[in-house]
C-alpha cells in the first residue's frame, strides 16, 4: 500500500500542474463529494454553540445507544439495496417479531400473560426466544428473496406485499387468547436486563447491553460482506447480475440468501425493540425501514448496485441520529423533523448519483 | 432515364477510441434508385448510416440532402426532413397499437388537446391501402409478427413523405413471399422517386433489387458501380480485398486428440438447428459466419447459459452436461463473452474483485473466510502476466480501457484453470497492439494443450490464429475449412449458404 504522505506530496505535485479551470473543479469536485459530511460537520459545532450539552458525554452515550439500536436493520437492508432492490417489510417484520418475542418472554406473574404455559424465563429461553424470532425474520426475508429471485420481480413490489401480510399476522397475532388487540406489556425482569441491562457507564449515562450486540451483529457482516464467498457473489450479483451468472455465481441463491440474512436481521432488531420500548404494539415497527434505507443511501450505499461499505452503513446511521438529536436538543417540532430528514435523503441520494453519472 | 443526387455524404470521418470507424468516406444517392451499401461485419456501413441519423457525430465530413448541408442531431429530426430509416432491430412501443406507432409524436389533435383517433385511423388506413398492407390500425404491435412490424415501419417511413428510406437487414426476418411484397413496396417508392439506401448481406437480393452498389470495407469506400456492372464474385473480392501482414504471431501450436465434441445441438429458444464439430486439445478452432449465424449461441449453449432442446456434448469421450455456467466452470469451461460491459464486466468492482470472482473457492480459508492476502497475488500475477495497465488493484475496472478490461477478464477465466476456452470476439473493440497480445495469448494457451473455440466477425484474424475454421450460417454449420489453405471469398460463400 502506498504510504499517505507520498500520496499527499503527488496529489499536491499534481495540483500544482493543473490549469484554473480544473483546479476550480478540483475544489468544487471535492466540495460537493463531501457535502454531506462538510454540512454535518457545521451542524454538529452549530448545535454545540447554542446547547453546548450536546456533546456532554450523556448525550453522546444516548447517541450511541441509538445508533445501536437502528443499526442492525440498517445492516440487513444494506445487502438488498447493493443487489439493487430494497424492503419495505422490515418495520413490519421488526414489529412481528417483537410481538412474538415480548409474548414469549412475559412475567411468569404478570396478569394478562397471553400464553401462561410458557417455560420459566432464564437465559436459555430467552436465549431460544431469540433464536425463534430471528428464525421468523429469516423465513419472511426467504419468502422474499425466493420471489425475487424466482420471478424476477421487482423487490419493490415483492417486499411491498410481505409487508402487508406480516401485518396482517400482526393483527391476528393480537388478537389471540382474547388480547383484542392490546399492546404486549408485562416483559419479565430477565429479559429486560438481557437487552436492556448496563454494560458500562458513560458519564453517568447507561450504556445498554444490545450496543455489544450491536458491535458483534456489526463485526460479522462486515466479514459476511467483505471475507467470504457469498459476500463477494452479492457485489457481483448488484453490480452485473447477467455477469454474474456467466462468471459462475449462483444468482438465485445469492438473492435468496441475501433476503434471508436481511429478514434475520429485522428479527433481531425486534427483539430488542420491544425492550426499548417497554412494550410491543401493533404499530410497533411501523416505517423503521425508512430510516434504515435512509441511512445507507446516506452512507453510500448506492441504488446503482455493487457498492457500499458497512462503515459507510454506520455513518449513515449516526448521521440520522445525530439529526434526530441535535433537532430534538434544539427544540425543533416533529413537523420540521420529518421536513429536514427528507431533505437530507433528497440531498444525499443526489449527490451519490453524482459521483455515477457519466461524465460527458 | 436522368436522375438528380438526393444525398449526398462527402469525406465523412468518424473515430473511436483506438479504431478508425469511417475514414473519408464519400457516398452519393440519386432519386429514383435504390442504392445496395455493402461490407463485411464492421466494415462502417451502420456507422456511417448512424452519422447520417446524428446517433452519432462525425469528426468530420458534409452531409447534403437536396444540396442544402444538413447536420441531423437525432432520428426524430431526421424523420421530420424526410429521412427515414427501417431498423434490422425494430424500435417499437410493443405494447401500443399500430397507428400509435405509425403517429407518435405527432398525434393529430382536436383543439390542441384530445388526439383525434378518427384522424388517425383513417390516415394510417390510407398509407396502408397505398402500401397494399392488410393490417387493422387498431392492433397492438405485439401481438403481429415481425414481418408485420416491419411493415408499420416501412408506413411510419411513407407517412412522413420521406425522400430518403434506409432498409438495415429488412429482409433477415422475413418469407420469400414477405421479401416479394417488401421488393414490390420498395419498387413503387422507387418509381416515386424516393432515394433508397439498401443495406443487405444477400446478394442475390441485391442484384435484384439495387440500381447502384457501394462496397465499403475497414471504414473505407471502396466502389460504387451500377449494379449490373458487378457480378457476385467480384462483389466478394472487394468486400474482402485486403492483404494480410503479419498482424499475427507465428502458428506454433500443435493439435493433438480430439478433446471436445459436440453433437446435434440444437437451440430450444433460438435459431440453432444441429450444430455439431469436433476440436482437438491444442488447437484453435475458429467459428466464423455473418452476424446472428448462431455463432454466440452455439458458444453459450456449450456453456449452458442457454438452454438447449437437444444435443450431446462429450469431453474427452465422456458425456458431460452444462446445464448452467456454475457446472461448466467445474467441468473445465470457460466463456468470454461478446458483449463486455454487458457480461463480462462487473464496472463499479474493483480489477482484483473482478478478477477473482469466478475462482473464489481458490482463496477459501478453513472452509468459510477468503484469504485478502492470496487474492491479491494471484490478481497480481494475472497483472503481471497479461501486462495489464492499471494503477493499483482497487481500481474500478470501468476506468481502465477496452483492451485492459479483456485482459482482467482473461485472466478471471484463466484462475478458473479451464481445458475449453469459449472466446466471443476475444478482440472487439480493442486497438491494435492489445490485439496481438490477445492473439499471442490465445496462442500460448492452445501450446499448453487448452482447447480454444474462437468466435470474430473479422476474418484475417480467424484466418491468422486459427487451425481450422467452422462456417456458420442461419443456425446451421455450413462448412469447415481449413484455415491454411483457404480463402475469404470461400469462408463469405459458405457464410451465404442458408441465409
Amino acid at each position: 500500500m502506498t504510504n499517505p504522505v507520498d500520496k499527499l506530496q503527488r496529489t499536491a505535485a499534481e495540483y500544482k500542474l493543473m490549469d484554473a479551470k480544473d483546479k476550480r473543479r478540483y475544489w468544487t469536485d471535492g466540495i460537493l463529494n463531501n457535502a454531506l459530511y462538510i454540512l454535518m460537520a457545521i451542524f454538529v459545532v452549530y448545535t454545540a454553540i447554542q446547547k453546548p450539552n450536546f456533546l456532554s458525554l450523556g448525550s453522546l452515550a444516548n447517541l450511541l445507544t441509538q445508533v445501536a439500536a437502528y443499526l442492525p436493520m440498517a445492516l440487513g437492508i444494506g445487502g438488498c439495496i447493493v443487489l439493487t432492490g430494497t424492503d419495505l417489510s422490515a418495520g413490519r417484520v421488526a414489529g412481528l417479531t417483537a410481538a412474538v418475542a415480548g409474548v414469549l418472554l412475559q412475567k411468569s406473574d404478570f396478569a394478562n400473560k397471553m400464553f401462561t404455559n410458557l417455560p420459566q424465563v432464564t437465559v436459555g429461553w430467552i436465549l431460544a426466544s431469540m433464536l425463534i424470532v430471528v428464525l421468523i425474520g429469516a423465513v419472511i426475508g426467504l419468502v422474499n428473496g425466493f420471489f425475487v429471485a424466482k420471478f424476477s420481480l421487482h423487490p419493490f413490489i415483492v417486499t411491498l406485499s410481505t409487508q402487508l401480510i406480516t401485518y396482517g399476522i400482526i393483527l391476528w397475532f393480537f388478537g389471540l387468547n382474547g388480547n383484542n388487540g392490546q399492546p404486549i406489556s408485562g416483559l419479565s425482569r430477565e429479559y429486560k436486563d438481557f437487552v436492556g441491562g448496563e454494560l458500562f457507564r458513560m458519564g453517568n449515562t447507561p450504556i445498554p447491553m444490545y450496543a455489544l450486540y450491536a458491535v458483534v451483529l456489526t463485526v460479522l457482516m462486515w466479514f459476511i460482506w467483505n471475507k467470504t464467498t457469498f459476500g463477494k457473489n452479492m457485489f457481483a450479483v448488484g453490480s452485473n447480475a447477467e455477469a454474474a451468472r456467466v462468471s459462475g455465481v449462483n444468482v438465485f441463491m445469492t438473492t435468496v440468501l441475501v433476503h434471508t440474512l436481511a429478514g434475520a436481521m429485522y428479527g433481531y432488531s425486534g427483539f430488542i425493540e420491544g425492550v426499548r420500548s417497554g412494550s410491543v404494539a401493533a404499530s410497533t415497527g411501523l416505517n423503521a425501514e425508512c430510516d434504515a434505507i435512509a441511512a445507507c443511501v446516506i452512507g453510500g450505499v448506492s441504488f446503482v448496485g455493487g457498492t457500499g461499505k458497512i462503515s459507510g452503513i454506520i455513518l449513515g446511521v449516526l448521521v440520522l441520529r445525530i439529526i434526530f438529536v441535535a433537532l430534538t436538543m434544539l427544540g425543533v417540532d416533529s413537523s420540521s423533523l420529518y421536513i429536514i430528514k427528507g431533505a437530507i435523503i433528497l440531498c444525499a441520494c443526489s449527490l451519490d448519483m453524482r459521483k455515477y453519472l457519466v461524465k460527458k | 432515364m436522368e436522375h438528380d443526387v438526393l444525398l449526398k455524404m462527402v469525406d465523412i470521418t468518424k473515430t473511436f477510441p483506438g479504431v478508425k470507424a469511417l475514414d473519408g468516406v464519400n457516398f452519393e444517392l440519386k432519386r429514383g434508385t435504390v442504392h445496395a451499401l455493402m461490407g463485411e461485419n464492421g466494415a462502417g456501413k451502420s456507422t456511417l448510416m448512424k452519422c447520417l441519423f446524428g446517433i452519432y457525430n462525425k469528426d468530420s465530413g458534409q452531409i447534403f440532402l437536396e444540396g442544402k448541408e444538413i447536420n441531423f442531431k437525432s432520428s426524430k429530426e431526421a424523420l421530420d426532413n424526410g429521412v427515414a430509416m427501417v431498423h434490422q432491430e425494430l424500435n417499437q412501443a410493443l405494447k401500443r397499437s399500430v397507428m400509435d406507432n405509425i403517429w407518435l409524436g405527432r398525434y393529430p389533435k382536436i383543439g390542441g388537446i384530445a388526439v383525434n383517433e378518427r384522424k388517425m385511423y383513417h390516415d394510417t388506413m390510407a398509407v396502408f391501402e397505398e402500401l397494399g398492407i392488410n393490417v387493422d390500425p387498431h392492433r397492438i404491435m405485439s401481438t403481429m409478427p415481425v414481418s408485420q412490424r416491419q411493415m408499420v415501419e416501412i408506413a411510419k417511413a411513407v407517412s412522413y413523405h420521406s425522400k430518403v428510406i434506409v432498409f438495415d437487414e429488412p429482409t433477415s426476418s422475413l418469407t420469400e413471399e414477405e421479401v416479394e411484397h417488401l421488393f414490390r413496396i420498395i419498387n413503387m417508392l422507387r418509381d416515386r422517386g424516393v432515394g433508397i439506401i439498401y443495406i443487405s448481406h444477400k446478394m442475390a437480393e441485391i442484384k435484384r433489387i439495387s440500381d447502384y452498389i457501394t462496397v465499403m470495407r475497414d471504414g473505407q469506400w471502396v466502389a460504387t458501380e451500377p449494379a449490373d456492372k458487378l457480378e457476385m464474385n467480384d462483389i466478394i473480392r472487394l468486400m474482402v480485398g485486403r492483404e494480410l501482414t503479419n498482424q499475427f504471431p507465428p502458428k506454433t501450436n500443435e493439435p493433438g486428440e480430439v478433446y471436445l465434441k459436440v453433437e446435434g445441438i440444437t437451440g430450444m429458444y433460438n435459431q440453432l438447428r444441429n450444430v455439431s464439430f469436433e476440436a482437438r486439445r491444442g488447437e484453435i478452432l475458429g467459428l466464423a459466419g455473418l452476424d446472428s449465424s448462431g455463432r454466440t449461441e452455439t458458444l453459450e449453449s456449450i456453456f449452458g447459459i442457454r438452454t438447449r432442446k437437444d444435443g450431446k456434448i462429450f469431453l474427452d469421450g465422456k458425456p458431460c452436461q452444462n446445464r448452467s455456467s456454475h457446472e461448466s466452470i467445474k467441468n473445465g469451461f470457460a466463456l468470454l463473452t461478446e458483449e463486455r460491459r454487458a457480461t463480462g464486466i462487473f464496472g463499479v468492482l474493483s480489477v482484483k474483485d473482478n478478477t477473482v470472482i469466478s475462482s473464489l473457492k481458490r482463496h477459501k480459508r478453513l472452509g468459510f473466510y477468503l484469504s485478502e492476502k492470496s487474492q491479491r497475488e494471484d490478481t497480481q500475477r494475472y497483472i503481471d502476466a497479461m501486462h495489464t495497465k492499471t494503477p493499483t488493484q482497487e481500481t474500478k475496472i470501468r476506468s481502465l480501457s477496452g483492451g485492459n478490461q479483456q485482459k482482467v477478464i482473461i485472466g478471471r477465466w484463466l484462475l478458473t484453470e479451464p481445458e475449453v476456452l469459449l472466446l466471443d470476439e476475444p478482440t472487439r473493440g480493442i486497438d491494435v497492439g492489445a490485439k496481438y497480445e490477445i492473439y499471442q495469448l490465445i496462442l500460448d494457451l492452445a501450446n499448453k494443450g487448452k482447447t480454444v473455440l474462437m468466435v470474430s466477425s473479422e476474418m484475417p484474424e480467424l484466418l491468422g490464429v486459427c487451425d481450422r475454421i467452422i462456417v456458420m450460417s442461419g443456425g446451421r454449420v455450413a462448412g469447415e475449412v481449413d484455415a491454411a489453405n483457404t480463402t475469404q471469398e470461400e469462408i463469405m460463400t459458405l457464410a451465404a449458404k442458408y441465409v
